[in-house]
């Protein structure tokens, strides 16, 4: 194959107003989230990750497609989820970050006190989740509530699992958010499995873009592994909520092909489903097909890109492993404004660090006199 | 000059503090057009319209969850508890989310959650709960618990300006039945300062809320009867709580009767007990000594809610105990 990067005669206009460049940004983005994650692995093998790993394989595109629908210049934000660190990637989270977080280093985003993606602010356009699942509706209502009270032209997008949505939670923000109406989207992403729990066990609607009618706001669903089909339900969504039209729920379809965390073997899972998501549905293979088939891209452009990503990879694990892990003593700092240290207890005074040395498994309840 | 019960100070505090910053607002059940369950925030709707006193549908963990992404977005939301027993409905969002913020994220979460508090209403299990040690257990939070309308007041409003969540628990039984003199112009009261409500030197009573005022009765009835002067410290502020307040009394009686109106078990009174205990126990001349609730979920009928909760009666019989160790 002769490589060129001039688009071949009978190439279709992208959809949704993205411009070619876009269309091979969308692709950036997903390969960058799949490259990261699979270094990711590398490291969680080598011990150098502290905590779980959470893959997000199979969901680039939802995570991609439904955060390159924001507005940078106008200031939305995103609540992500723990599969969505394409949004957060997409919305300005670096790899060098994600990496430092992960391996709980001293200047990673939370120095080291939240793990994996838990992180953001609003000034960055993403807030950080957390592990109570559903949370962060309400929160991102509150934060969308806030841009309609200062008429402001910004949108919020919220993630939620299949399982999210049997929260409390869940359902008390939508609710608030639908009736003061929010500029805010929810996306479902309906990954099958909330850990080994399948979906037939978690609701008894059959669709979760059903769920809209009981708050009185459109419920709308795609294809979750089509980053263009994603991109253009979620752009239609923002765009409702820019122009004062309230919440959409919107439902993705997608597949989680890894477990919930890189521990989990996915046993639960019928024989065969993962394999045939994985070839018949790999957002990624899919995305290449379109891009090279609909849109004449050629492959030596999508390879281009796998290469820089490589290497981009390659440079922020050389940087975020430099990093050294926290003072122990800055575990005190920043609960309050005011006091902004918390008082050590009386038998740590004039102590650095607890341990010398990390306390592993060795060294917990293997006391045998 | 006209005196200001306990409730129009709170109604007070929250109509400065809306008049003095664009970015503090209200939400919760029925506070709009009905002005709240207890009128706390009666005319406010009108004076400041719909997008800033907002009537919620019924989801505590809603709209304190709003609230926070509000306060993140430097919003002063200050939400009611229509009830304080339902903010364990927001318990989550409150200790796991609010809370942490700040640590885990360098998220500031300026916010107020406040509401009816208490008992000796007979207002029956879901109307008369105390939660405050509920929530001493979550760092990341502030507790206030006032006894007086110029500390609610005042405690209200720097509770506002705060850069973080205060919990700011109202006494029902006091809203309209004590009535002071209001100090003039801007009045804050710093949170975390206790005040020395009756001084004493023959034994201390360390208390907050509505038993200030029993202690206050049984202290009154301890210098007729028998002599004894007793020193009240209503500490005002649960969290952070004002050490030195509480050191500074022991070391001045020596005898020390700690009193509240919560359950006894894993109250606030076994921490000032520990504190004591950890901070000036060579000072003490007896054991420290609780009156509390007894374990019981506050019942209904007047006979029974009076045999759970302390009276005054009780802290005479037991200030008279430690007095006499």
């Amino acid at each position: 194959m002769t490589p060129t990067s001039s688009p071949a005669k009978a190439a279709k206009t992208p959809p949704a107003g993205l411009s070619r460049d876009q269309l091979l940004e969308l692709y950036y983005w997903m390969r960058l989230t799949r490259t990261l994650e699979e270094r990711l692995v590398a490291l969680y093998r080598q011990t150098k990750v502290v905590g779980g790993l959470f893959r997000s394989l199979g969901q680039e595109a939802d995570a991609v497609g439904s955060a390159f629908a924001l507005d940078k210049q106008a200031g939305d934000i995103l609540s992500p989820l723990i599969r969505n660190l394409g949004s957060m990637l997409v919305r300005g989270a670096t790899p060098v970050e994600v990496l430092k977080q992960y391996m709980a280093k001293g200047d990673s985003p939370t120095r080291g006190r939240e793990l994996n993606i838990h992180f953001g602010g609003p000034e960055r356009g993403f807030i950080g989740q957390i592990s109570h699942l559903g949370d962060m509706v309400p929160v991102m209502a509150g934060v969308t509530l806030t841009f309609k009270m200062r008429k402001e032209k910004r949108v919020g997008l919220v993630y939620v699992g299949d399982g999210a949505t049997s929260t409390g939670a869940f359902h008390e923000g939508l609710n608030f958010a639908a009736v003061q109406q929010c500029p805010l989207v929810c996306i479902v992403e309906n990954n099958k499995y909330a850990y080994s729990t399948p979906t037939r066990k978690m609701t008894a609607a059959k669709r979760f873009m059903d769920k809209a009618i009981g708050y009185g706001i459109p419920g709308v669903e795609a294809d979750g592994n089509d980053v263009l089909a994603v991109y253009e339900v979620t752009k239609a969504a923002v765009e409702r909520a820019r122009q004062g039209g309230g919440p959409t729920l919107v439902e993705l379809h997608t597949f989680r092909r890894k477990g919930h965390a890189e521990h989990d073997n996915q046993s639960y899972v019928k024989p065969g489903e993962i394999e045939e998501w994985a070839e018949k549905n790999d957002p990624l293979d899919r995305s290449i097909k379109t891009l090279t088939t609909d849109y004449g891209f050629a492959m030596d452009q999508l390879t281009a890109i796998d290469a820089k990503v490589v290497a981009e990879v390659d440079a922020a694990t050389d940087e975020a492993e430099k990093s050294g892990p926290p003072e122990p003593r800055d575990a005190l700092n920043g609960i309050y404004a005011d006091p902004p240290v918390a008082p050590v207890l009386w038998y740590r005074e004039g102590i650095r660090a607890a341990v010398d040395k990390n306390e592993r498994a060795q060294g917990w309840g293997t006391y045998n006199g | 000059m006209a005196e200001v019960t306990y409730l129009e100070g709170i109604r007070q505090a929250m109509l400065e503090e809306m008049e003095r910053d664009p970015n503090v607002f209200l939400m919760g059940e029925d506070i709009g057009a009905y002005g709240g369950a207890f009128k706390a925030t009666e005319g406010l709707l009108e004076k400041f319209g719909e997008s800033r006193v907002i009537d919620t549908p019924i989801s505590e963990a809603g709209f304190v969850g709003a609230a926070a992404g509000a306060a993140h977005m430097g919003m002063r939301p200050v939400v009611e508890m229509q009830f304080i027993d339902f903010i364990s409905c927001a318990y989550d969002m409150l200790t796991n989310y609010v809370a942490t913020a700040r640590y885990r994220a360098f998220l500031p979460c300026p916010m107020v959650v406040r509401g009816p508090s208490g008992g000796y209403v007979r207002g029956g299990p879901f109307h008369s709960q105390n939660p405050e040690a509920a929530f001493l257990h979550t760092p990341g939070l502030k507790i206030v618990y006032p006894s007086s309308a110029a500390d609610a007041k005042g405690l209200l409003k720097s509770a506002i300006r705060d850069e973080d969540c205060v919990l700011f628990f109202e006494h029902k039984y006091l809203y309209r039945r004590i009535k002071e003199e209001m100090p003039q112009g801007d009045h804050l009261v710093p949170i975390g300062e206790a005040k020395v409500v009756r001084p004493g030197k023959h034994l201390s009573i360390i208390t907050y809320a509505a038993t200030v005022w029993k202690s206050l009765e049984a202290a009154e009835q301890l210098a007729k009867e028998d002599g004894i002067e007793v020193e009240v410290l209503d500490l005002r502020s649960l969290l952070p709580m004002d050490e030195e307040a509480i050191v500074r009394t022991v070391k001045k009686t020596n005898r020390v009767l700690v009193v509240h109106e919560d359950t006894v078990t894993g109250g606030i009174a076994g921490e000032i007990t520990a504190k004591i205990n950890e901070l000036c126990f060579e000072w003490l001349d007896a054991p420290v000594r609780r009156v509390a609730a007894h374990d019981i979920p506050l019942p209904y009928a007047p006979p029974l809610e009076d045999f759970v909760l302390p009276q005054t009666s009780d802290i005479v019989r037991a200030a008279r105990w430690v007095a006499a160790y």
